[in-house]
């Protein structure tokens, strides 16, 4: 018979068999005996400074890793503060598991101090949500929670533990199975659809993969590797699929999408069959969806059913696990392999010849000025350093298309981003959670300066726990995403962006007792970044660049994808 | 459209508003919604009227069967299906309209379960429609009072008559499942 424990050792000891090695949040009052029993734990605990970097900062470091990361909040407002995040890792299916505390069961109902209705205020934000009301069932429901994160379609869970549940007493009793009579997983892939699939790509002409964040969900990039090279097909991989096909690879294209490349947004436009794997059709790579691959048949594979013809009617749906389903897939693609290999048939020459045109005719180039930093010459600086191999986790906005645009990543879970969602704020905390998750990793966190504010306070957690972060401000001073539409759109009436007060970085930083530093002249980027990464600690580089820079292509909300602007609207000259 | 909609779900705390939640969330407004225990004590069987866009129905069947607590749901809009409704009605009569109401509610298959002085309570079941016809007929006699509990559907195809929900239990689930090592912790 085991020892009797408390409900929040109980927790511990859930959270250790489930290998968790560190969590990310914030005390308060209900979960103060969860965090009495914390105090002499192996399972480390990051003191955040505000509850919705921890559930940012269990996001960046499942992101980094694939395992589930684990965010703790207090009731009441603790746990409304990490609704973001929740969301955020909803959008993204990111697999993290969020306890929050709640007040004691006696008092649920009855407007308690702190108290908040968290179970229903996160029913929408989660894949799925617990209220613990015995501790018996405790143990299970923290296995179940772990499960349901991290199998299927990953996502958040949050588990809301009201504090005499902390402070009850019981056994723990390991658990053996999970009941969840009506949790369905689908894993394998029909093997028919599959066959038929390879069949389709070798009777194509023009076959291009489409391949999203589900690549990096489940850990195939091998797989798709083979997959492109079987059949000899371009890929592009979207916002949450960069690094699924490392950017180096022959093959690879880049993004598709509102600010993707021509190349990409051409072969999407001109393709016949369409290889679309863990990606759900979003409107940022769409476009207008009845322009979007107008003249492509499609193939889709997801684990998700209800993705499968969501926006776009799918002419073989596989639902099923990546990387189980691609190595079938491979597997029958060779099988089935024609004797006259389709691959150096004259139509693929040609399809291939055409996206190498599309790429040489307009290639992604970023600007150039020896007076003023570029933004776009800052991620070319960053990408010579990584050199593919760097951590880069991103905020939101122009910084991060340009970031995605131009630095490349070869291999999964180096680019860190908040896609779906697209939250402000994102971009510090996460790379604390992955510069915890891969300690000897360097780690970049490129922010701008708007989302780089909502997320200051954590430079204290950067300072305390000495992490190596290097934070890049691309500060133009702007809102520059917003701008950039304003002006685009609505007749360039500037509206609450001028972001104008930026704090001393050099003081800035100082006062958390690490470097800091500010440039604009382009002769010092180079220098300045070296710098950042020579540094054992911490560093914030402040880069102000030229303010008024935008981000192209473009696709306009509601255009067809191969309606891309491509450079800023030329100024019309004045008939004399 | 109005669509049909049966749910076999886990008699949970939250699992009604899981599945509503899913509904308002995309604006879709509930005409009607039953719920009851089924012959096993720990799932509910519910039926759900709700208007729904009809490119959309199958993309709502989906979202509902990807909810944890949810085992199947059942597009049962069209098809060989029973749909009842049933409704408590009270009317006002007047002495000389008491025959002819209860001759009514006999064309309804309705029953008397109260009588006073004031007038009838009567109890009818049927499908949605006909119940229509049954309220227009009794307001035509006096003030009425109405209460109906919304339909309930049953589909009547061979293949969907199932004793036992068709799922995988936990232990089959975690087979071809085991990525965060619950089982081999």
């Amino acid at each position: 018979m085991s020892t009797l424990m408390t409900g929040a050792q109980i927790l511990l000891e859930c959270l250790t068999r489930e290998g968790v090695d560190c969590m990310f949040g914030y005390p308060g009052g209900v979960t103060l005996p969860f965090y009495d029993a914390l105090y002499d734990h192996p399972i480390r605990h990051v003191l955040v400074r505000h509850e919705q970097n921890a559930a940012f900062a269990a996001e960046g470091y499942s992101r980094a890793t694939g395992r589930v990361g684990v965010c703790c909040a207090t009731s009441g407002p603790g746990a409304t503060n990490l609704v973001t995040g929740l969301v955020d890792a909803m959008m993204d299916s990111i697999p993290i598991v969020a306890i929050t505390g709640q007040v004691t069961s006696k008092l649920i109902g009855s407007d308690a101090f702190q108290e908040a209705d968290t179970f229903g205020i996160t029913r929408s934000c989660t894949k799925h949500n617990f209220l613990v009301k015995n501790i018996s069932e405790l143990s299970q429901i923290v296995h179940e929670a772990f499960y349901i994160a991290s199998s299927g379609r990953p996502g958040p869970v949050l588990v809301d533990i009201p504090k005499d549940i902390f402070q009850g007493q019981a056994h723990y009793t390991p658990v053996s199975s999970i009941h969840l009579p009506g949790y369905k997983v689908y894993t394998e892939g029909h093997t028919g659809q599959i066959r038929r699939a390879a069949q389709m790509m070798w009777d194509a002409r023009r076959p291009l993969v489409y391949a999203g964040g589900g690549i990096i969900a489940s850990n195939c990039s091998e797989e798709l590797q083979s997959l492109v090279e079987i059949i000899d097909a371009p890929a592009v991989c979207t916002l949450m699929g960069l690094g699924g096909l490392a950017s180096s690879h022959p093959n690879f294209i880049s993004m598709p999408g509102m600010h993707g490349s021509y190349a990409a947004n051409m072969s999407l436009s001109n393709a016949d069959l369409l290889i679309a794997l863990g990606v759900r059709f979003d409107d940022r790579v769409t476009g207008r969806l009845a322009a979007f691959a107008p003249h492509a048949k499609v193939i889709h594979v997801d684990i998700d059913p209800a993705e499968i013809g969501k926006n776009r009617v799918a002419d073989l749906p596989i639902v099923g696990d990546l990387k189980r389903v691609l190595s079938k897939l491979n597997a029958a693609l060779v099988e089935l392999q024609p004797d006259a290999a389709p691959i150096n048939s004259t139509h693929r020459r040609a399809w291939w010849s055409q996206v190498r045109e599309w790429k040489d005719e307009h290639p992604l180039t970023p600007a150039i000025s020896t007076s003023e930093i570029k933004p776009q010459q800052v991620m070319v600086e960053i990408d010579r350093i990584s050199g593919g191999q760097a951590i880069v986790a991103s905020d939101v906005g122009q910084h991060q298309m340009w970031a995605a645009q131009f630095i490349k990543f070869d291999k999964p879970r180096l680019w860190i981003n908040s896609g779906g969602l697209g939250s402000m704020g994102f971009g510090l905390p996460s790379a604390i959670g992955a510069q915890f998750a891969c300690p000897s990793q360097l780690v970049f966190a490129i922010v701008g300066d708007g989302g780089f504010q909502m997320s200051i306070p954590e430079l204290a957690t950067i300072a305390n726990q000495g992490l190596p972060v290097k934070i890049i401000v691309v500060n133009n001073g702007y809102l520059g995403m917003v701008r950039q539409w304003q002006e685009l759109f609505y007749n360039n009436r500037l509206s609450s962006v001028e972001l104008e007060t930026f704090p001393n970085a050099e003081m800035l930083a100082g006062a958390y007792g690490f470097k800091g530093r500010t440039i604009q002249n382009p002769a010092d980027l180079v220098p300045a970044l070296r710098e950042a990464v020579d540094e054992p600690g911490p560093y914030l580089l402040n880069i102000k660049v030229t303010p008024f820079e935008n981000v192209y292509p473009m696709v306009p909300a509601g255009g067809a994808i191969n309606e891309m602007v491509l450079g800023p609207p030329q100024p019309v000259a004045m008939p004399r | 459209m109005l669509q049909v909609i049966s749910l076999l779900l886990e008699n949970k705390p939250g699992a009604l508003m899981r599945v509503t939640g899913l509904l308002s969330a995309r604006g879709y407004n509930i005409e009607s919604l039953t719920v009851a225990r089924t012959l096993d004590p720990e799932l509910s069987k519910m039926t759900i009227v709700v208007q729904v866009d009809s490119s959309l129905r199958k993309q709502v069947i989906k979202q509902m069967n990807k909810l944890v607590n949810v085992l199947q749901a059942t597009d049962l809009t069209e098809g060989s299906v029973v749909c009842r409704d049933m409704v408590l009605l009270r009317v006002r009569a007047a002495q000389e309209n008491r025959t002819a109401i209860l001759k009514e509610a006999e064309i309804f298959a309705a029953r008397v379960i109260d009588s006073s002085v004031e007038g009838f309570a009567l109890e009818a079941t049927g499908d949605p429609e006909k119940l229509d016809e049954f309220i227009a007929v009794m307001r035509s006699y006096g003030d009425i009072e109405v209460t109906r509990s919304g339909a309930l559907a049953m589909s009547l195809e061979q293949k969907k008559l199932r004793l036992a929900p068709p799922i995988l239990r936990g232990e089959d689930a975690m087979l071809s499942e085991t990525k965060n090592g619950v089982l081999n912790a």
